[in-house]
């Protein structure tokens, strides 16, 4: 597991474990993008990739401009932070979004610069070492963009089932939009220490499934995340405390299934 | 008097479910929630009164309930033979008796501020050893600060005695979720829970406030006694609660 020492790794931690400590630079440069959509998330994601991939091409002296100019950026809300009460307090709402959530954004640019040069210098041992980091902030970074974007007030539309192929693949694979939710808390209450439970699709069949990650893992490669509810500690333990379940059934009255529909392809 | 309802309610519903198999005394689910050295408020102002009863009778005692309830099923699948379901419930086993391991560990190892436990002077071989390894108790504390803060996760981090061969070596060790120090020849002298439960209510995002401020409720004299004993010594509070 990312982050996490093995027996056998255990010796030489403590010399180096400074080197793993995440060094958080609080920021304001909070940029909007607007209302986001997944096209924009997306787009936005990818033109980071793009330009990530790009120095290969370009000098090496245009490696940190490059990665100025790809830094992700804590996307708004398409909603108040008090408008998933009583679901999601809007204390809840604020420090998840504008403290956890800017750290994953805060460092994820922070690791990635330290890669680019990694890259940069030729230095393999580090490259390897940040790139659980990559993982787990800009895991984090994507899995609260997405999250964000699947939940809304039920006011706009909140709690409102799904409708068309994506209603159709759930009640064909699980019966009944209630048995899906009742599989998917069974799925979120299962794990084990910090993590997310996803509907992903599969992009090699089409077929829908429920699926845990632990941590900040993203869904990636042959899934396709389609809707995902955070079972991280801080995303409920203000309102609930250990009372997780009660967390859990609450959120599918904020769940935005119009943003899952549209992602499922 | 709660956990004993539990656990006959959980026993009737596995007993009634599972026929016609039958506990015997052997089967018995047998631990149960220590009880705390001291008072849920005892380590105010470094750890709230609220986040330590939440922490002691829901989550700590949750991990026990799921404990002996996950064990119930292993006897039922030990005694049918069932090697499938055996090693269908060892995680399960893994994570709850983690969680009991841990956390009776865990409130051994704290002590209220003004105790003369929370000193390091309670601890004066242990201090020797982590001044010869770390060259002070400061650059130990820092270590173990950054490797608290590099959990990616949910887990925990523990000073560890690691015994190679004749040596004890010291060794800070971060373990994810709730997998316990449980090693050959690793002793956990002291742990602190990394978990968002164990904080959240008081600092919120402000992991790095807790982390300093859980230095001044360490138990330095359990620490000692851990650093000094046998593995075994340091279990010895798991034997206290079956």
């Amino acid at each position: 597991m990312n982050g996490h020492t093995s027996a056998e790794e255990r010796a030489p931690l403590q010399k180096s474990t400074s080197s793993l400590h995440i060094h958080i630079q609080p920021t304001d440069s909070r940029t909007s993008i607007g209302n986001m959509s997944t096209s924009l998330f997306r787009a936005s994601a990818l033109r980071c990739a793009l330009r990530a991939s790009a120095p290969t091409t370009a000098s090496r002296a245009g490696l940190a401009s490059t990665a100025i100019r790809g830094k992700a950026t804590l996307p708004d809300l398409a909603y108040d932070y008090g408008a998933l009460e009583p679901s999601i307090s809007g204390k809840i709402m604020e420090l998840h979004h504008k403290n956890h959530h800017q750290t994953y954004v805060t460092s994820f640019n922070n690791f990635s610069e330290q890669i680019a040069e990694a890259k940069q210098q030729e230095n393999i041992q580090a490259q390897i070492a940040l790139q659980p980091l990559i993982n787990f902030h800009g895991g984090g970074h994507i899995n609260h963009t997405l999250f964000w974007e699947n939940l809304a007030p039920t006011s706009q539309g909140g709690g409102d089932p799904p409708t068309g192929a994506l209603s159709k693949k759930i009640n064909d694979s699980y019966g009944s939009l209630d048995s899906f939710k009742e599989k998917f808390n069974t799925a979120l209450a299962g794990i084990q220490g910090s993590g997310w439970a996803w509907l992903v699709q599969d992009t090699q069949t089409g077929a829908i499934g429920i699926k845990t990650y632990a941590n900040q893992d993203p869904v990636v490669g042959q899934f396709r995340p389609i809707l995902g509810i955070d079972a991280w500690e801080h995303a409920y333990y203000l309102d609930y405390q250990n009372r997780k379940a009660e967390y859990f059934k609450a959120i599918w009255n904020v769940v935005n299934w119009k943003a899952a529909e549209k992602r499922l392809k | 008097m709660v956990l004993i309802s539990l656990l006959s309610t959980s026993l009737r519903a596995f007993a009634s479910e599972q026929q016609p198999f039958e506990f015997g005394e052997m089967a018995r689910p047998p631990f149960t929630l220590p009880k705390l050295p001291y008072a849920y408020d005892a380590l105010e102002p470094y750890i709230s009164a609220q986040i330590m009863e939440l922490h002691h009778s829901k989550h700590h005692q949750t991990y026990v309930t799921s404990l002996n309830d996950a064990l119930l099923f292993q006897a039922q699948a030990v005694h049918t033979t069932n090697i499938v379901s055996q090693v269908s419930h060892q995680q399960l086993i893994k994570f709850h008796a983690g969680g009991h391991i841990n956390h009776s560990l865990f409130w051994e190892n704290l002590a209220p501020a003004s105790s003369s436990e929370a000193k390091s002077s309670a601890a004066p071989k242990l201090s020797n050893q982590i001044a010869s390894t770390w060259g002070s108790e400061e650059k130990f504390r820092e270590a173990f600060k950054a490797a608290l803060l590099g959990l990616q996760g949910s887990g925990w981090g523990w000073l560890v005695k690691v015994e190679v061969g004749q040596e004890q070596r010291l060794s800070i060790v971060t373990t994810k979720d709730q997998d316990p120090i449980v090693g050959k020849g690793e002793v956990p002298v002291f742990g602190i829970d990394m978990w968002e439960h164990a904080y959240y209510l008081q600092y919120l995002n402000g992991k790095a406030a807790y982390v300093e401020n859980i230095w001044n409720v360490i138990n330095w004299k359990t620490a000692e006694e851990r650093f000094i004993g046998t593995r075994e010594d340091a279990f010895k509070i798991l034997k206290a609660y079956v």
